[in-house]
């Protein structure tokens, strides 16, 4: 990406000299240009055109890597669809993927919009203190999560799968910043107008951060969804998993069923794409200034 | 009966005292404009009127209330910010209406009251409309209608026209003196601008550095300056001053001119004297300084003269009609009675 960054500008500020001789290395510029950005779409579609039309091969035709199965079949699809685990799964995984969601953008907003616009001592340590967990990697977290969770008896349980997630440092400090584009006049308006500090909150600022909650959505949804090593640790009952962690189960059984995987990877795709496109439209810039000046 | 009182109020941020004691009553329907230079503490005392900001000492009373510990919904106040502060994802009905929300009025009378707010702006048609759609003057309207909405006891203002074009800016100045006239609630008006304070105002407060420089009506204020800094910040361009010596009754200014002094004055002192542009005029019997003009400005009804005077500038007033010539020479006198004294140290008014 940064190499095609880096292309683009060369070639336009020399069109500003302009001549011929210019004119044609933009040329050349924007060959090259196209010519990385195609290479790094196909290197990124590739693995899904692959999920998808090894969905649709019989067995016997999984490790022929051909693109367009000789006989294309829906008979995967009737398999996942009609297990009992694959419903598990993907509800486990929905429901997780959604409360983290919600959690998040309700509290990371809140903890984001306190540490912004209320002046208090020790504000900035806090902020710090969140800030710094960031620096701590998943990895190292899971081990304290599993004491915990033993501990509290939330091992194989979708609050024991959801609690480490349900707000995140990056949320709160995604949130504050944003918080700063939002202007005081507002919120002192609001409190004017006699609402309380929680109204002035959610009727009046968190309506003008609309996009970054959208972008928050995003993030947290995806990231949940996908999430694989902590629902691993946390859960032993096929029932609990999530569909990241099922679908690798679909290989231990008799032998690596590759065909019924990536029909599970396929469908599992479906939620992520419908939850971008109902975020998407929110994130339009520049909402907030409507209001202010002239 | 004093609609508002400010008593001693003072404001400390960290360690810096911004204001040092401010008192003042505004009467009933009274339009209070404050004024000064930017930093000097008005929208400070605006936000402790609101109850924005918390108040270090003295007290503040709305409608014969003490005020200070009441959060800003339950001080009867309404406010109109500079940036307007109107809600961008709501239509123009939602924000005038917003104010209502916790007022308990039924939505028939709530819908109502917007709608004769609508009424009064002129802004019934624009009532389904996004901020987004309006234009600076425009938004302005729906700030003050959100204000209006709940008839406030008191309406605070903190420089509300100073986004706006000056072409916009003299129409809404209009606009907002005659709604004051229609509706008659006290307003206490914050600008930096001495025009807009001039020509709104029933009252003018002046300020400096967190102190109230004088409190008068705009005649007053233009005509009585209290001290040399009343004198020159209020009206355009800013009154000349002279240094001059008071002794026996005679006022001998620097260039060695006399005249008796316009006001009694005992021993012998150095003062201040102080002359409008409009009232220094070319010619007359006593003349009281000479010199040449340097720069003209015709403004259509007259013109301004900017003359040379022993190394520094004087400004004086010339016809607009027969202007003089940009290297004349010319005498300038004034009437005593138009003339200004102060304290040379103090700065304050002589009379
Ligand atoms: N929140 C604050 N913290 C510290 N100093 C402040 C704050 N608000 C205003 N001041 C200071 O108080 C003084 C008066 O400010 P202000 O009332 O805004 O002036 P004005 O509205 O007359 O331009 C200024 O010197 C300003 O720097
Ligand atoms: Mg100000």
């Amino acid at each position: 990406m940064a190499t095609a960054e880096d292309l683009t500008i060369k070639p336009t500020s020399q069109a500003l000299l302009s001549d011929t001789a210019p004119a044609r290395r933009q040329n050349l510029g924007q060959v090259i240009r196209w010519m990385l950005l195609f290479g790094g779409g196909v290197a990124m579609v590739m693995p899904l055109v692959y999920m998808i039309s090894t969905s649709l091969k019989f067995p016997f035709e999984v490790y022929n890597l051909n693109l367009i199965p000789e006989e294309p079949t829906l008979e995967n699809y009737q398999l996942v669809l009609g297990d009992i685990r694959f419903a598990w799964w993907f509800g486990n995984s929905i429901l997780i993927a959604t409360l983290t969601t919600v959690s998040n953008v309700f509290f990371d907003s809140l903890v984001g919009y306190t540490l912004c616009k209320f002046k208090f001592r020790g504000r900035y340590i806090v902020f710090i203190a969140i800030l710094s967990t960031l620096m701590i990697p998943t990895e190292m977290l899971v081990i304290p999560w599993y004491l915990m969770s033993q501990q509290l008896g939330w091992l194989d349980t979708h609050w024991g799968i959801m609690f480490p997630g349900m707000m995140t440092a990056f949320g709160v400090f995604l949130m504050k910043q944003f918080f700063e584009t939002v202007p005081d006049d507002f919120i002192e308006a609001a409190r004017i107008d006699g609402l309380n500090e929680f109204q002035i909150w959610w009727s009046v600022a968190m309506p003008l951060v609309k996009p970054a909650l959208a972008a928050l959505a995003i993030f947290v949804f995806l990231g949940n969804w996908t999430a694989f090593i902590w629902p691993l640790i946390v859960t032993n009952s096929p029932e609990m998993y999530t569909l990241p962690v099922g679908l690798t189960t679909f290989s231990v059984e008799q032998q690596v069923e590759w065909e019924l995987i990536m029909t599970g990877a396929a469908i599992s795709t479906l939620p992520t794409l419908i939850v971008f496109l109902i975020f998407q439209r929110f994130i339009i810039r520049g909402v907030v200034m409507a209001g202010l000046k002239g | 009966m004093a609609n508002l009182a400010l008593r001693n109020l003072t404001k400390t941020y960290d360690k810096t005292q911004v204001l040092h004691g401010i008192d003042l009553a505004v009467e009933d329907g009274e339009f209070v404009v404050f004024v000064g230079p930017s930093g000097c503490g008005k929208s400070t005392t605006l936000r402790l009127i609101a109850g924005l900001e918390e108040v270090s000492g003295g007290e503040i009373e709305i409608d014969g209330r003490i005020v200070n510990n009441l959060e800003p919904k339950e001080r009867n106040i309404a406010m109109v910010f500079q940036n307007y502060a109107i809600y961008p994802h709501m239509s123009v009905r939602k924000n005038i209406g917003f104010g209502l929300r916790t007022s308990g009025l039924p939505q028939a009378a709530r819908t109502k009251r917007i709608d004769e707010v609508a009424r009064i702006l002129d802004m019934t048609d624009l009532l389904d409309r996004k901020p987004n759609q309006l234009s600076g003057g425009q938004r302005q309207r729906v700030a003050i209608g959100r204000a209006m909405v709940r008839n406030p006891a008191v309406f605070l203002f903190d420089e509300p026209l100073s986004n706006l074009d000056a072409q916009l800016r003299t129409q809404m100045r209009l606009e907002i003196k005659k709604l004051h006239q229609r509706v008659g609630n006290t307003i206490v008006f914050v600008t930096h601008d001495q025009v807009e304070a001039m020509t709104m105002a029933d009252r003018i407060v002046i300020m400096k550095d967190g102190r109230i420089q004088q409190v008068g009506t705009p005649a007053q204020v233009y005509h009585k300056p209290a001290n040399t800094f009343v004198a020159q910040f209020i009206g355009a361009p800013s009154m000349n001053m002279f240094e001059a010596r008071v002794s026996a009754g005679q006022l001998t200014l620097a260039n060695g001119s006399t005249l008796a002094a316009p006001v009694p004055l005992f021993g012998d002192r150095p003062v201040i004297l102080g002359i409008r542009p409009d009232d220094l005029v070319a010619g007359g019997d006593a003349p009281l300084l000479e010199g040449r003009i340097e720069v003209l400005e015709p403004l259509g009804s007259e013109t301004l003269a900017y003359v040379g005077v022993a190394g520094r500038e004087v400004i004086a007033k010339a016809s607009g009609r027969a202007p003089p010539a940009v290297g004349d020479s010319v005498s300038l006198s004034a009437d005593p009675s138009n003339m200004h004294l102060f304290d040379a140290e103090t700065g304050e008014a002589l009379s």
